[in-house]
């Protein structure tokens, strides 16, 4: 926590230095950015109100940009979480939550919210923050997702575990322990086996919550390489607490305060030169 | 050290604090040893009594394959409980299915609401109602208004109604259990409701139902009530006949309809005849009744073991 704290310091010093344009205007309190590649997602207006009550989301409209990685940055308890798991409509596991507005899905332009939440969840993958890799063997892990489809072919199920296994970055630590509990590995292999899981079904959109909280450095830096890779083939929508990761691995950032959505950036331009006042307390570390 | 904890944090004495706690370590630990020793004491008395008044007959191989003789020392348990593995049969098959779908409907497709609040507690209280209310509910409903007589399949039914709560509620207990994260997983890889259950839920919850139909069935294996109220008699010198052999296809379901007696009742039985020598035949299946009972336990136990290594 430390040295994040010093090195955020370093991002606002360049900020000063370099953002004489973009100094942000006390007034300014959201700033979208139209990002130029094709979009994956669009989200408008998007409200969330749990069982109880709660207003999560409030209001947030956002691009999903295709094929590269979005990271959702903000204080504890703002809606990242929240937002993340409207996207594969994780919420709907439980009585009584209200959405409102859209998650338009593109090119084809369906409305997530109103799909069919079974088929939503075949298409969108999660990663959770606490790995949860199932009861059963490594191999029985990656493949879980693959038996679900109905896809049960021995040769197409020993292909996918080693390109899955390879992605994450786990083949060479456990080529040789497949059909051993999932549950022996570290944690560290844990979340990368999860990530596998996620990828052998081949997400559309792959949705990390916090993938790296329970890590130690070694496996973060492991899973962060992995989440670069995947920049370029897979859309990756991943929530962190921690700033230093998400200027290292995101192409777009979004910061998110009290469910509103205060900036969605250029991960460089919301870390070097942010638009709003809000953001650069939070990246600055006055705040939060 | 004390000079330390006094000092640092001025005011706060903590060794005194320590060592108060540790005296109520020690006074719950003692209790709770001679409460468990009052417990096991009592039951091993039980049974030891039992086994020794009992000795002259279930040390006899005869006694295991004899049935039961107006001669008390020729009397055997034979019929006894070969009735209380066919009507535990019965009863396993009829209770666990019907009370593990129930649970899984309760918990995972049933809304929240005040109708099934209603039934949740209807469950819970079916546990509490007397064993011989089931076995009136039985003598109306299956001797009377079905005509199905006193047979290996009413006792089946009737106990295996007597235990669906137990197993609903252990059902329910053992899914609520399961840690929230692996419902998730299953849901967020795009499994539908039945896949998450059949694949992830049920497998993991499986040693906890499984306990929970043991403690059932060793609740339900020295029921005595309910299967007198259907009018089962004591004196069975004949079997049920076999379930499997004979002819195509080797497998009859003739010994549902037969009469029977089960091991208990043929000890309430014994214990009611006049003749001292029949006291010991009775607690000699009294004793085999205990070993039965515990034998279930054990197994429970164990299971709960291996899925906890596991
Ligand atoms: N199941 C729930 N029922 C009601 N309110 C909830 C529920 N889960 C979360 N909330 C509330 O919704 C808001 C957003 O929670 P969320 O978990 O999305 O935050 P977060 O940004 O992911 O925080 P963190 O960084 O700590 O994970 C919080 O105010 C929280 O209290
Ligand atoms: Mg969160």
């Amino acid at each position: 926590m430390s040295t994040d704290q010093t090195s955020t310091i370093q991002i606002s010093q360049s900020a000063h230095q370099g953002g004489q344009a973009g100094k942000p205007s006390e007034t300014r309190e959201h700033w979208y950015l139209e990002p130029d590649g094709a979009l994956r997602a669009r989200v408008s207006n998007l409200k969330f109100w749990y069982a109880d009550g709660t207003q999560a989301i409030d209001d947030v409209s956002m691009p999903l940009v295709d094929k590269k990685v979005t990271a959702l940055i903000g204080p504890s308890g703002c809606g990242k979480s929240t937002f993340l798991r409207c996207f594969n409509r994780m919420h709907d596991l439980y009585q009584g939550v209200k959405y409102s507005g859209s998650i338009n899905l593109l090119p084809e332009d369906e409305n997530l919210i109103d799909l069919d939440a079974n088929i939503v969840r075949m298409r969108v993958g999660m990663v959770f923050q606490k790995p949860n890799p199932f009861p059963k063997s490594i191999y029985e892990n990656v493949i879980a997702g693959l038996k679900i489809r109905g896809i049960r072919k021995r040769e197409v199920l020993d292909e996918i575990v080693e390109t899955s296994l390879r992605q994450a970055a786990l083949w060479d630590e456990v080529k040789d322990r497949l059909h051993q509990p999932a549950l022996s590995m570290s944690g560290g292999q844990q979340q990368r086996l999860c990530i596998a899981r996620a990828l052998a079904v081949k997400p559309e959109i792959l949705l990390l919550d916090e993938p790296t909280s329970a890590l130690d450095p070694i496996a973060t830096a492991k899973v962060e390489d992995l989440i670069n890779e995947l920049s370029g083939n897979v859309t990756v929508l991943i929530v962190t607490h921690n700033m230093q990761q998400a200027a290292r691995i995101s192409n777009y950032t979004a910061y998110m305060y009290l469910g509103k959505l205060i900036e969605y950036n250029d991960t460089n331009d919301l870390f070097q030169r942010p638009k709003c006042q809000r953001t650069e307390d939070y990246i600055t570390g006055r705040f939060g | 050290m004390n000079t330390m904890s006094t000092n640092i944090q001025s005011g706060i004495d903590y060794a005194s604090i320590s060592r108060k706690n540790r005296s109520w370590d020690i006074i719950f630990a003692s209790l709770g040893i001679v409460v468990l020793f009052i417990a096991i004491s009592t039951l091993l008395a039980l049974f030891l009594d039992l086994a020794i008044r009992g000795a002259p007959q279930w040390t006899n191989p005869d006694f295991y394959t004899s049935f039961p003789s107006r001669k008390p020392l020729e009397a055997g348990i034979l019929s006894a409980w070969v009735g209380t593995i066919m009507v535990m049969l019965v009863t396993a098959i009829v209770a666990v299915p019907l009370g593990v779908a129930a649970g899984l409907y309760m918990e995972e497709y049933a809304d929240k609401n005040w109708f099934t609040d209603v039934i949740e507690i209807n469950v819970s209280n079916l546990a509490g109602v007397p064993s011989i209310v089931y076995g009136l509910l039985a003598l109306g409903l299956f001797v009377q208004t079905f005509g199905m007589g006193e047979t290996v399949l009413v006792a089946g039914l009737v106990l295996a109604l007597m235990i669906l709560p137990i197993v609903i509620v252990s059902t329910r207990e053992s899914i609520r259990a399961i840690p929230i994260e692996l419902r998730e997983a299953a849901y967020g890889l795009g499994a539908n409701q039945w896949q998450t259950m059949a694949m992830y839920m049920l497998p993991a919850a499986k040693p906890g139902i499984i306990t929970g139909a043991i403690v059932g069935l060793s609740r339900a294996i020295g029921e005595t009530a309910p299967i007198i109220t259907i009018g089962a008699l004591s004196y069975i010198a004949f079997l049920p006949p076999s379930p499997i052999g004979g002819d195509f296809p080797f497998i009859s379901f003739e010994w549902l309809n037969s009469g029977f007696t089960v091991m208990p009742i043929q000890m309430f039985g014994w214990v009611s005849r006049p003749q001292a020598d029949f006291q010991i035949t009775a607690a000699a299946a009294g004793a085999v009744l205990i070993v039965m009972t515990l034998a279930m336990n054990g197994l429970a136990i164990y299971i709960r073991y291996r899925a906890r290594k596991s």
